[in-house]
């Protein structure tokens, strides 16, 4: 077997090195009664041939946003990755790492971390940021326990507008805590005023910004209310493109800011990994959850880098760590950081017009299309239609024809009648003219 | 100010009328290396005798500091949140924790004089 | 920018292949780019006046600036493609490119996860094969694929317990967790609203049944066992055990982060387990990535299966299709305990581990697990009489020393652990596990050959001869070959600097 160096004569070698007759004699402590004598209903092992002709097949059975016209969102988007992105993550001395216990030997690890919290400070004009999330959902329910750390209050309050896989996870996170979840209804219009929810026994109010709906919104007084109530503000991003154009969350009062990274270096890969950010003021690094790089010096008096403030992970903290959260984004928090440096300010602001700009001209095309309204007055790249008919049997018609025209909002909100004939839509630079004509015609005819 | 008295869990406490300056001992220090940072209760808390009080930290390792007596914490030592060598370099002065209010005097003759806390240390090797 | 500090002896700071790199935000320059594209269309924007305004702060580098500035990073990294990763408890094994090229074909890499269900069948087949294989080689009933690694696995597995014991209308506060553990199992019940009860071992380097059986009642939700545990070590009284948890109606969970080392050989449901994540980072050969991503399914008893999180892949008439949300039925996840991330757990972790399970087939997982604990096993032998080898017996896929040997040498288990990085390896886990002390854990894995074996057991025996000569300068030294020697962890900490800023006088201007 190709992965494994041990011959048969090894084998036999270090048996006799050990002083046993036989591999199962290590295996002595195993009780009888659990020993596995048969094989297993598996197939045997195969060659790279085999392995990869069976995994393209499978490949081959779905349809790929690379030969489709694809106007998917709702927290996932595809970008063009820059090659280099790819190739430099694939240096087997990052993929092929640990987490970077021993700086000595790591520093290549820890100083991209460094870089990466850093980019997200700036990104979200925020004073720090950890060194990577899950994903943005799991970021977000992070930021909730945060919250309450900091506040010791249990109410939560999420904005209709937070995208629904986010509110559903920071509840299960919460499951069995104290804490006390106050869900404003959908916010399709972007209309919703939270202020009577926020009172004195406020943990945290969580908005996002642009909205599940696709609306941006203008923080800054939902901020006031927060800290004159003493409660925590926290702003999530699903689309991190959008801080390329949009006011960033530090701008508007935020104290903690959550995000899906994944536009930034990650392909969409059917929904993982992705990598969440999460930064905050600094009075509040010591309730950060995750991994946190730090900057210092060697024996030698040379500058480098060490993970740091290590005592509040579980590894050392146990039942009182502010987070079980061990393993996270590393590599995807590397990608991130190898897109960001390519694109640099200059470069992130014309992606992020390049990206706005696509979506304002594709909302005037749809929005022609009779049995279509836009329901947006603001947004960044993705955008709301309320459709003649039910969405989610347009978006699979639109599919039988080859074109991924959008997400319907049923899928994230099956209950709730009043928003099936919603279609979120999301438009990147990688949207050709022709994709958005194809997209359009096919609109029409099945309205 | 009173002759110091000593906790099992390290701690001292030096009294000045109703009021109890807290910090770890030496030992306590020696023990847990270079302390990082000190996380500190607020000023006004009501604490127990046995109650987590304030945590302190190390580069890998994290301890809680428990009360020794009950009372009211009528102040914390903010300078160990920029110097918080202090508790490595000066423990039993300027390295100190926080002032708390006895409630209960009675609980200080359950601590150790310096002499019984130097033999308890001794018999733990 | 010129390193600080005592120079290495060269004027430029480089010291040959080791070059040194600045920071990204000390290079380049403000309006570059290294991504080309054009202009947009000019249109009026619908930012209703939010428009980000000022700099934003990130530098422009071009992009053979910017290959440059990550290829030397790479070069201070250790890797285990490029040498022996001994790293007890992490299971630094080979990682198949084969499973890189393949996450990444069209149809998959690129798949948006919220594309119609007709038009991912092949994803949804992905996965549903990888289920089957992890029942298959657990033994268990039914596998929960959305945790996002081992943490959020363990959390899961502990929600589903708590979830079942509640709806029978039973609260119960306490989890038995060993002293040995991982950190994670202990955060992991806490998190659940759980009271933690250390367990101690005995002298054999097991959890004492002894131990468990007096904490046990009808107040303990769960215990939380490493098997083989975390000092290489196979609970050999595990049958007892989950009789005796069962018969007080707790639940047992088994952090499967060293299934490696019993893959193909046991199965987990076999041995009375009711939950156990697996992490395909380890036993699955998903690379670590300098700390992720990683993915952990947790595989449960028919019992627990009802409250698996969302979502979930099911064959209906029509095909695969995702159950998304809490449907009428136990089927459709009307029990479940809601939903741990964002879509549908981590793809491109399971693509690699598939392809990883295919390659090695049935026989060749068997074989993993035999090699594994082969290559532990020939360490013990080539090391127990130079170092001091905790408990008796023979090991798992880890064996377990402590810092015995070092005694009245001056030189601690962290000074030996930098003197192996001179020597070229990395690193052993050290300090971990809590039940000895100076722990050093060595697991090899079975991509190790022999020869490499040999040349690791001859270096750690001239560390140790070194040691006990006498030679303590050599190790409070170390590291000395290094891109950097040993770094200042506690100003790190005191005064913490945890992003680049400008200088002063050029954020002025």
């Amino acid at each position: 077997m190709r992965y494994l160096p041990l011959t048969d004569n090894d084998r036999h070698a270090m048996l006799a090195a050990i002083g046993v007759a036989s591999i199962e004699d290590l295996f002595a402590d195993v009780p009888e009664a659990a020993r596995l004598e048969a094989p297993l209903d598996l197939p045997d092992h195969a060659g790279e041939m085999e392995v990869e002709r069976a995994i393209a097949g499978l490949a081959a059975r779905n349809l790929s946003p690379a030969t489709a016209p694809s106007f998917l969102g709702a927290g996932a988007y595809r970008h063009h990755l820059p090659a280099t992105v790819d190739y430099l993550i694939q240096r087997g001395e990052f993929l092929t790492s640990y987490t970077p216990y021993q700086p000595e030997v790591s520093q290549g690890t820890l100083q991209y971390l460094f870089e990466f919290q850093t980019q997200v400070a700036l990104l979200t004009a925020m004073d720090v940021a950890n060194a990577s999330m899950y994903d943005g959902a799991s970021a977000c329910a992070e930021a909730v326990m945060m919250a309450r750390r900091i506040t010791g209050r249990d109410k939560v309050v999420l904005s209709g507008g937070l995208h629904p896989h986010y509110r559903e996870t920071a509840a299960t996170f919460a499951r069995y805590s104290n804490a006390e979840f106050a869900a404003a209804p959908p916010d399709v219009d972007g209309v919703e005023d939270l202020g009577a929810m926020i009172d004195g026994e406020t943990a945290c109010v969580v908005v996002q910004n642009p909205s599940f709906f696709g609306h941006l919104a203008d923080l800054a007084p939902i901020g006031a209310v927060c800290a004159e109530a003493g409660a925590v503000m926290i702003v999530a991003v699903t689309e991190v493109m959008s801080l390329g154009a949009v006011r960033p969350p530090g701008g508007m009062g935020a104290d903690i800011v959550v995000a899906e990274g994944q536009s930034l270096g990650n392909p969409l890969g059917f929904g993982g990994p992705y990598v969440g950010l999460l930064a905050t003021r600094d009075k509040h690094v010591r309730q950060m959850p995750g991994r946190i790089v730090g900057e210092t010096t060697d024996a030698d008096g040379r500058r480098g880098w060490v993970l740091t403030l290590a005592t509040r992970e579980q590894h050392i903290r146990r039942d009182k760590a502010t987070s079980n959260i061990c393993t996270n984004a590393g590599l995807c928090a590397l990608a991130f950081t190898v897109h960001l440096a390519l694109l640099g300010s200059a470069g992130l602001k014309r992606l992020a017009a390049i990206n706005h700009s696509a979506a304002v001209g594709a909302a005037d095309v749809l929005g022609a299309v009779p049995g279509v309204e836009v329901l947006n007055h603001t947004f960044f790249n993705e955008f709301t239609l309320r459709l003649s008919k039910p969405a989610g049997a347009v978006a699979d018609k639109l599919a039988l024809r080859g074109v991924l025209g959008g997400v319907p909002v049923s899928r994230f909100y099956p209950r709730e009648p009043e928003l099936a004939n919603l279609l979120l839509v999301a438009v990147t630079e990688t949207n050709s003219e022709a994709d958005l004509a194809a997209f359009a015609g096919a609109l029409g005819e099945i309205l | 100010m009173s002759e110091m008295k000593f906790s099992e869990e390290h701690e001292w406490i030096s009294l000045d009328g109703d009021i109890a300056t807290i910090g770890i001992t030496d030992y306590a220090q020696e023990q847990l290396g270079d302390v990082v940072y000190v996380e500190l209760p607020q000023v006004g808390k009501q604490v127990k005798s046995g109650d987590d009080m304030a945590v302190v930290e190390s580069v890998k390792a994290a301890s809680e500091v428990y009360a020794p007596v009950s009372g009211e914490v009528t102040a914390v030592n903010e300078a160990l949140s920029d110097a918080p060598d202090a508790v490595n370099s000066d423990a039993l002065g300027a390295g100190w924790f926080v002032k708390i209010r006895l409630s209960d005097p009675s609980e200080l003759d359950k601590l150790m004089d310096q002499a019984a806390y130097a033999a308890f240390i001794a018999g733990l090797g | 920018m010129a390193a600080t500090g005592r120079t290495p002896g060269t004027i430029s700071g480089n010291r040959g292949l080791q070059i040194e790199e600045p920071l990204i935000f000390e290079q380049g320059g403000v309006g570059r780019t290294g991504v080309d594209f054009e202009e947009p269309v000019r249109r009026e924007d619908r930012l209703g006046g939010l428009a980000r305004e000022g700099e934003i702060g990130l530098p422009g580098l071009s992009e053979p600036e910017v290959m440059r500035h990550f290829m030397r990073l790479s070069q201070k990294n250790f890797a285990i493609d490029a040498g022996f990763y001994p790293l007890g408890s992490c299971t630094m094994k080979h990682n198949p490119r084969l499973n890189e090229r393949l996450a990444r074909l069209p149809g998959l890499g690129d798949l948006h996860p919220m594309q119609p269900e007709a038009t991912v069948q092949g994803a949804l087949e992905l996965i549903d094969s990888l289920a089957r294989w992890l029942k298959l080689l657990t033994g268990m009933e039914a596998v929960a694929l959305s945790p996002a690694a081992g943490a959020q696995g363990e959390l899961c597995g502990m929600m589903c317990i708590r979830a079942a014991l509640e709806a029978k209308g039973d609260a119960r506060r306490r989890v038995l967790v060993p002293e040995s553990a991982h950190g994670t199992n202990p955060a992991t019940a806490a998190a659940c609203g759980y009271e933690i009860d250390a367990v101690a071992n005995n002298a054999r380097g097991r959890v004492d049944l002894g131990a468990v059986k007096a904490k046990l009642n009808d107040d303990v939700a769960a215990i939380m066992l490493t098997n083989p545990n975390t000092c290489g070590l196979f609970e050999d009284e595990i049958l007892e055990i989950a009789r005796a948890v069962h018969e007080v109606g707790a639940y047992f969970y088994c952090d499967g982060a060293n299934f490696n080392a019993i893959v193909g050989k046991v199965r987990p449901g076999d041995l009375g387990i009711d939950a156990m994540h697996l992490n395909l980072h380890k036993t699955f050969s998903t690379p670590h990535g300098g700390g992720g991503p990683g993915s952990g399914p947790v595989v449960l008893s028919g019992a627990l299966a009802p409250f698996a999180p969302l979502p979930f892949v099911v064959h209906g008439e029509e095909g695969f299709r995702l159950v998304e949300h809490r449907g009428e039925t136990e089927d459709e996840g009307q029990r479940a305990i809601g939903r741990l991330k964002g879509f549908h757990g981590q793809m491109g972790m399971f693509i690699r581990a598939l392809a990883y399970m295919m390659s090695h087939g049935g026989d060749g997982l068997r074989q993993v697990a035999e090699d594994a604990v082969l290559n532990a096993n020939y360490l013990l032998a080539g090391l127990e009489d130079v170092l001091t080898v905790s408990y008796p017996g023979h090991c798992m896929h880890e064996v377990l020393f402590d810092d015995g040997f070092l005694e009245d040498t001056g030189v601690s288990t962290l000074d030996f652990a930098k003197a192996l990085i001179d020597e070229g390896f990395h690193p052993t886990t050290i300090y971990f596990p809590l039940v000895v002390r100076g722990a050093m854990l060595m697991e090899p894995t079975e991509t190790e050959s022999k020869a490499a074996l040999d040349q690791f057991i001859a270096t750690v025996r001239g560390l140790a001869a070194a040691a006990k000569s006498g030679d303590a300068a050599k190790f409070h030294d170390a590291p000395k070959l290094t891109p950097r020697r040993r770094l200042d962890e506690t100003g790190a900490a005191r005064h913490p600097v945890l992003r680049w800023r400008p200088a002063p006088d050029k954020a002025a201007g």
